[in-house]
């Protein structure tokens, strides 16, 4: 499982990408959406980690975005504002609710992207 | 009754300001009623009073002249008649000293015929009698035993016979005398007329004195015939102020009378003035020209007044009635006018509150929610460093084995989970400040509201029972109203719960189910009866000692009225109070639309 992960926060999305990596999930890390682009461009991801809030560009639009490029991709959002009524209704764009809140348990992260890879 | 008294007793009348500042009311009801009634009042009562009193003065004045013209007219009408009376009899007197010879006069039979058609035709002639210049009753028909009788020491008799010269230089005149009423030697009031013949041009000169008296009975009749109103009096006195006809009230004949006799006048008067009792009369008067009479007419003022009085008195209820209805209907509108704008001002200072409310609730939010995210971010940090640790204790043969620092790292993660359940609260919270119609379950609602309350609940060991069936559907409502109805009913009920005691939230479809019926009921204080009209007003409270701002419940009632439910209540002292909310499964707002939403 190929997975990028979408976060301006560098110290947060390295050590995500670090610890999945530990449980054998293949990660690519950016901090903004030119290099997310850039990163789809270039290779073939299962599944997207995108923070909601991203300077430049919301993680709803780059998600439209790179969902042009690659549609078969499967995204997560992942914020830490607003609350779970918003997010719900906001996510409802990928079809099904996969949308985590900051912190999130890497536990609840491993299951939703197996739960998202299998379906 | 006191109660029921106070239930129409309006709200302003009870008003204490106790807020201040931008929530002072506009004015200060009592003294605006106070005024606008004094004010209105003034208005209509002076003009009216006014109008009274003029009204008042010009009857009275119109009806005492009328009464001073009445007088007037009766005493000269019977002037009249009394003048004619006498003027008739001295006629009659005069023609028989010109129809007869003095010798015929002097016949004893004669002066008997004479007599006999006198009273025939005048009636009440008592005799009559003839007396030589020298002053002797020379022949006398009569019943009395007059003849000879020597009259030239009597006044009357010496002022008819003096002669002065002048009055021989007259043609035949008459002259003439009436006596005042007097006893004389017959000891009858009676009233003698006599005429005096003279010729001085005659061939036998001689003068002579034709004399006859009558009974005053007549003259009685004609006075007493005369309509006096106001138990009035109607008599002769003379000009010595001897009453001379039987008065009602002034005495009897021949006494004095015993007020001043009036002035000369050669007209009818009629004065005002009081009687020697002290009683205000009205005394009209006439000098009957050629007798010592005078007549007098006497009315007691008091008794002509009397119609007056009545009238008067109709007048001033009329007067009262009208006063009372104005009154009445003055304070009737001012209450209801200063009520009405009372009631608006209790309003705006409601909104007011509640615009404020709303303010402070959107402010917590924001501020909650920015929080929130702020920490949510450094705290992702910490929960993924921790994590890698843990990872690297888990994962990598070099790090492994050291179940201590293991034992750390899960604690460090255990905090940041506690952090990130406080933040998604706030979050929460800060969502719900929003308006927004969903749906959503009131057994979530209800949970997410008990969340909040259960440390509480906790310390203060009341138990709650929460009893929501599942065939509860998910209804359509804004969340954040309805959670903050059910926060201040659970807070009302903790408020008014000692520790230890019981919150029961219980729902139900209504009959029809097309409402969902929610109770909140706690083992609290309750509320008395009286209170209980008043429970939902804004500002009421109990609580006044203790901070409450007595808002609470009539937010609530907002609340619950705008997101179309209703809110009921009862209560028993000392039992409990239980809540009861209706709400409809179709959401019905009352007012106003959703709000954006925002994402981030």
């Amino acid at each position: 499982m190929r997975v990028l992960l979408v976060d301006d926060e560098e110290e947060l999305v390295a050590t995500l990408a670090e610890r999945l990596d530990m449980r054998g999930i293949t990660t690519t890390w950016v901090t903004d959406y030119r290099a997310a682009l850039a990163a789809v461009e270039q290779e073939d991801f299962d599944i997207a980690l995108l923070d909601v809030r991203l300077p430049e560009m919301n993680g709803l639009e780059l998600k439209r975005l790179i969902a042009d490029r690659r549609p078969a991709m499967k995204f997560i959002f992942l914020t830490g504002h607003g609350s779970e009524e918003d997010f719900k209704a906001c996510s409802a764009e990928t079809g099904r609710e996969y949308y985590l809140i900051k912190p999130v348990q890497i536990e609840v992260l491993m299951a939703k992207l197996n739960e998202i890879a299998q379906s | 009754m006191h109660e029921r008294l106070k239930r129409f007793t309006p709200g302003f009348l009870d008003h204490h300001d106790q807020s201040s500042g931008m929530y002072k009311s506009l004015f200060n009801f009592r003294l605006l009623w106070k005024q606008s009634i004094a004010t209105t009042l003034a208005v209509v009562l002076l003009p009216l009073f006014t109008l009274t009193a003029v009204d008042y003065k010009i009857s009275k004045d119109a009806l005492e002249s009328e009464l001073l013209l009445r007088t007037a007219r009766l005493v000269s009408n019977t002037r009249r008649t009394l003048t004619s009376y006498f003027d008739e009899r001295k006629f009659a007197l005069n023609f028989l000293t010109l129809d007869n010879t003095y010798d015929q006069l002097l016949d004893e039979q004669r002066l008997k015929h004479l007599l006999e058609n006198l009273k025939s035709g005048l009636g009440e002639w008592s005799d009559l009698g003839v007396i030589d210049h020298t002053g002797i009753q020379r022949n006398y028909a009569g019943p009395y035993p007059l003849q000879g009788m020597d009259y030239s020491s009597q006044e009357w008799y010496q002022k008819l016979s003096y002669t002065d010269t002048d009055s021989y230089h007259e043609t035949v005149s008459m002259r003439s005398n009436i006596s005042e009423v007097f006893l004389g030697f017959r000891n009858t009031p009676h009233i003698v007329i006599s005429v005096l013949h003279s010729n001085p041009f005659g061939l036998n000169w001689l003068h002579y004195v034709l004399r006859a008296s009558l009974d005053i009975d007549r003259l009685n009749n004609i006075l007493s015939h005369t309509e006096v109103s106001g138990n009035g009096d109607a008599f002769l006195i003379n000009q010595k102020g001897i009453i001379q006809t039987p008065s009602r009230h002034y005495g009897d004949i021949m006494k004095k009378f015993p007020l001043a006799v009036p002035p000369v006048s050669d007209r009818t008067e009629v004065v005002e003035g009081l009687d020697h009792q002290g009683r205000a009369i009205v005394t009209g008067y006439a000098y009957i020209t050629g007798t010592p009479f005078i007549f007098m007419v006497i009315k007691q003022k008091d008794n002509l007044m009397q119609t007056w009085v009545s009238t008067g008195g109709k007048l001033l209820i009329f007067l009262a009635g009208s006063v009372l209805a104005i009154v009445a209907v003055v304070v009737g509108i001012c209450t209801y006018l200063v009520n009405s704008i009372y009631q608006a001002d209790q309003k705006r200072l409601a909104s007011l509150h509640q615009v404020e409310y709303a303010n402070k609730m959107a402010s917590i939010g924001r501020l909650s929610a920015g929080v929130a995210h702020e920490i949510n971010n450094p705290l992702a940090i910490i929960n993924e460093k921790a994590g890698l640790i843990k990872d690297l204790f888990t994962f990598r043969q070099e790090y492994a084995g050291d179940q201590r620092l293991i034992g750390l790292v899960d604690s460090i993660i255990a905090s940041v989970e506690r952090c990130a359940t406080i933040t998604r609260q706030m979050l929460n919270f800060a969502r719900n400040i929003q308006v927004n119609v969903q749906k959503l379950s009131l057994k979530q609602v209800v949970a997410d509201v008990l969340e909040f309350q259960t440390k509480e609940a906790g310390y203060r060991s009341i138990a709650i029972n929460v009893d929501i069936p599942e065939e509860i559907p998910e209804f359509f409502s804004d969340r954040g109203k309805l959670q903050q109805v059910f926060i201040n009913l659970v807070n009302n009920a903790f408020a008014a719960m000692k520790d230890g005691g019981r919150l029961d939230i219980k729902s139900r479809l209504s009959d029809d189910g097309a409402q969902i019926v929610t109770t909140v009921s706690d083992t609290g204080c309750g509320i008395p009866a009286e209170n209980i009209k008043k429970i939902f007003e804004p500002f009421f409270t109990t609580k006044s000692g203790s901070g409450g701002t007595g808002l609470g419940l009539s937010i609530t009632y907002g609340l619950v009225k705008e997101i179309g439910g209703s809110i009921d209540i009862e209560s028993i002292v000392d039992k409990g109070t239980t809540f009861i909310i209706t709400l409809p499964l179709e959401y019905h707002a009352e007012k106003g639309g959703t709000h954006a939403r925002t994402v981030g």
